[in-house]
């Protein structure tokens, strides 16, 4: 892991995020949350706990279930200079969003010419945790990241998740901000109120020199147990890279680390076509080739529905043998 | 100084004049094959928005739908940019990225005509919640359309909107058609403004071809949404004279139904009024008929002649 300044504490990614929401809305009243039973009920998953006794419905808008139109309200409020912090329940949720997403969100800024900015923050946990279901497990990122407009993150630490959502609210343009409900429990260093980091870069998690292993949100903690696995066995020298920024993506970091190692893996939760994974894997092929030693690899959920039994959703999702026979595939070239 | 009623029904009177010959001058610009794409005129429909818009305040915001000229050109809009927008020039409100459906021109509080039908209801929502957040006393004008009334968006919005008391004035423009599907086939309840019972917030029919009508409705609703009471819903009854959008054959239409509401032509009607109730001389109302002919062929003109677009204006600007 990477240093982090000043770490401050260390708490769970849910608390991390909570303490980015503490700290901001006391910072700026132009901050508002808004969502369903966030509220004295602290959020679907407690992220939002003790904020709405703190600070009061006049900060926290409890909504009707009716997740287009108070995406769509968030926009129309942030035109005008608010900074609405939307929480979206589960990931799959945002089907019912996409309407305001791509259309309003995304849109208005450019459209209009400038004349309106949409300084809002749509946050959400995706993937599976293990029984919730085919309507309540997807990683959704390949449907956010074709839509021109919206910057998309999905922070796997708690450190990085308070770092980037403060960063995410303060920031002038729609982001959509992903959680991951598996990363919730996870414990990590963070930082104090004064810290962000910026949104649109990628970090290199482990350094190594054999192998990039370029992973997102509940993937990292897979990936850099695999590179612990590999290190313990004197395998494979295996640098993880997290990308964070899946909408802009830093090519730079990615490119950077492939010209260090010459083979690369891609792992990601989400389904295997036409997604993250996809397209990084295209952008190395175009400005790589000369040092790759091996085809770029991809290791991603199937193309299916996430099915509720969790021995099926094992066999669905990508796991750390997944992982680890993806590597041995890349340094037998 | 106030200015004095007659001149106030006069500016309607010649705004609503500037909206039709607009609206004819564009129309012919497309079957001349000038301009890409399609619009959607608003021509019978302009006493809805000149009569809504010239009751609120200039620094009330509107969100407007596909069918917008007329709301843009009633709140005061420059034609010469109105036109270099949908001709894609550089002067235009947006420079050519937004045209007909997507024009915004913040410094008239106009918060944006709005391509996805429905997609401007919430927007206009959550405008007005920044509004009550910060305490402010402007309010925020919603134009749609009976078709739109028909998207979660509207239902959605309404309900939260009468909720938190936001200050909203929802102005649906019931011309009778969606596209082509007849209001009478596409909505279970009608009156539309009866809808707003199941929000618990005051809904209100008014006839959409009498300006006077409109605008003293529209005024007792501001007053309503002024005053903190919460959102209101306008049904404006009105038609739309021409097609759906360019090429449009109506075929889903008799003409003898277009004959019956032509009588009822809101400019006419209003030009009638003048004469009759306030006095005003055949020869003035034609005076500014000829004016508004002339700054629309002036304002072409001059629209065609700005230069269009570059790169930068096509591939820069995605984000703040
Ligand atoms: C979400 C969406 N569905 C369909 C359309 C295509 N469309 C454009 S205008 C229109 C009719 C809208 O009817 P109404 O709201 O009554 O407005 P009017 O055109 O009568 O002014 C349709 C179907 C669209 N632009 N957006």
């Amino acid at each position: 892991m990477p240093e982090l300044p000043d770490p401050t504490h260390e708490t769970y990614y849910s608390a991390a995020v909570n303490e980015a929401l503490d700290e901001e809305l006391a910072r700026d009243p132009a901050v508002v949350l808004l969502g369903e039973d966030i509220g004295v009920y602290g959020g679907a998953f407690g992220v939002t706990r003790g904020l709405f006794q703190k600070y009061g419905p006049e900060r926290l808008w409890e909504t009707p279930i009716s997740e287009n139109s108070v995406v769509g309200m968030a926009v129309g409020a942030a035109t005008l200079g608010l900074r609405p912090v939307v929480e979206i329940m589960f990931m799959d949720f945002i089907a019912l969003t996409l309407d305001q997403i791509l259309n309003s969100a995304g849109k208005l800024h450019y459209m209009y010419n400038g004349q309106v900015t949409v300084p809002m923050v749509l946050r959400t946990p995706g993937g599976a945790k293990g029984g919730y279901g085919p309507s309540h497990s997807q990683m959704l990122t390949n449907l956010l990241v074709g839509i021109p407009g919206i910057k998309v993150v999905a922070p796997a630490t708690p450190a990085a998740a308070k770092a980037l959502l403060k960063s995410a609210i303060r920031d002038p343009n729609p982001v959509v901000f992903i959680e991951n409900k598996r990363l919730y429990p996870r414990r990590g260093p963070v930082s104090g109120p004064d810290f962000v980091q910026p949104l649109e870069c990628a970090e290199i998690a482990a350094p190594g020199s054999d192998l990039t292993l370029i992973a997102y949100s509940a993937m990292v903690p897979l990936a850099l147990e695999v590179k612990k696995g590999f290190a313990a066995e004197g395998g494979a020298d295996i640098e993880v890279v997290d990308l964070v920024s899946l909408q802009p993506l830093d090519t730079d970091t990615v490119f950077e680390s492939v010209r260090r190692t010459g083979r690369v893996l891609i792992v990601e939760e989400a389904c295997r076509t036409g997604g993250v994974g996809a397209e990084v894997a295209a952008r190395i092929a175009a400005e790589c080739l000369d040092v790759l030693e091996a085809p770029v690899l991809r290791v991603a959920a199937a193309d299916t529905p996430i099915p509720s039994s969790m021995d099926l959703e094992k066999i669905v999702l990508p796991g750390i043998p997944d992982i680890v026979r993806g590597v041995h595939e890349l340094m037998a070239w | 100084m106030e200015p004095k009623p007659i001149d106030l029904l006069l500016d309607c009177f010649r705004k609503m004049l500037l909206i039709r010959r607009f609206e004819e001058t564009l129309s012919d610009l497309f079957e001349r094959g000038a301009l890409g794409g399609t619009s959607h005129f608003c021509i019978g429909q302009e006493a809805c928005a000149v009569g809504v818009i010239s009751a609120a305040a200039d620094t009330d915001y509107i969100v407007s739908n596909h069918r917008g000229h007329g709301h843009l050109l009633a709140r005061g809009l420059d034609p010469v940019r109105v036109f270099g927008e949908l001709m894609g020039r550089t002067i235009g409100y947006c420079g050519g990225r937004g045209g007909s459906q997507h024009m915004c021109a913040m410094d008239h509080s106009f918060l944006g005509t709005n391509g996805i039908t429905g997609g401007g209801i919430p927007v206009a929502t959550g405008a007005a919640f920044a509004l009550k957040y910060r305490k402010e006393s402007r309010l925020v004008l919603a134009f749609f359309g009976d078709g739109a009334a028909n998207q979660g968006t509207f239902h959605e919005s309404l309900n939260i909107a009468s909720l938190w008391k936001l200050p909203v004035l929802y102005v649906c423009e019931n011309n009778r058609y969606g596209m082509s599907v007849p209001v009478s086939a596409s909505t279970s309840c009608l009156p539309i403004a009866k809808r707003a019972a199941a929000y618990s917030m005051r809904g209100v029919t008014a006839d959409g071809m009498d300006l006077l009508a409109v605008r003293r409705v529209a005024a007792e609703c501001i007053a309503h949404v002024r005053s903190g009471a919460g959102p209101v819903l306008l049904e404006l009854e009105t038609y739309r004279f021409c097609g759906h959008s360019k090429n449009d054959p109506r075929v889903y239409r008799s003409r003898e139904e277009e004959a019956r509401w032509a009588e009822r032509d809101c400019i006419v009607l209003l030009g009638k009024r003048l004469r009759e109730e306030f006095g005003i001389s055949p020869d003035r109302l034609e005076s500014i008929r000829t004016e508004v002919d002339a700054e629309v062929e002036q304002a072409v003109a001059e629209a065609q002649a700005a230069p269009s677009g570059d790169d930068r204006c096509a591939l820069g600007g995605v984000y703040a």
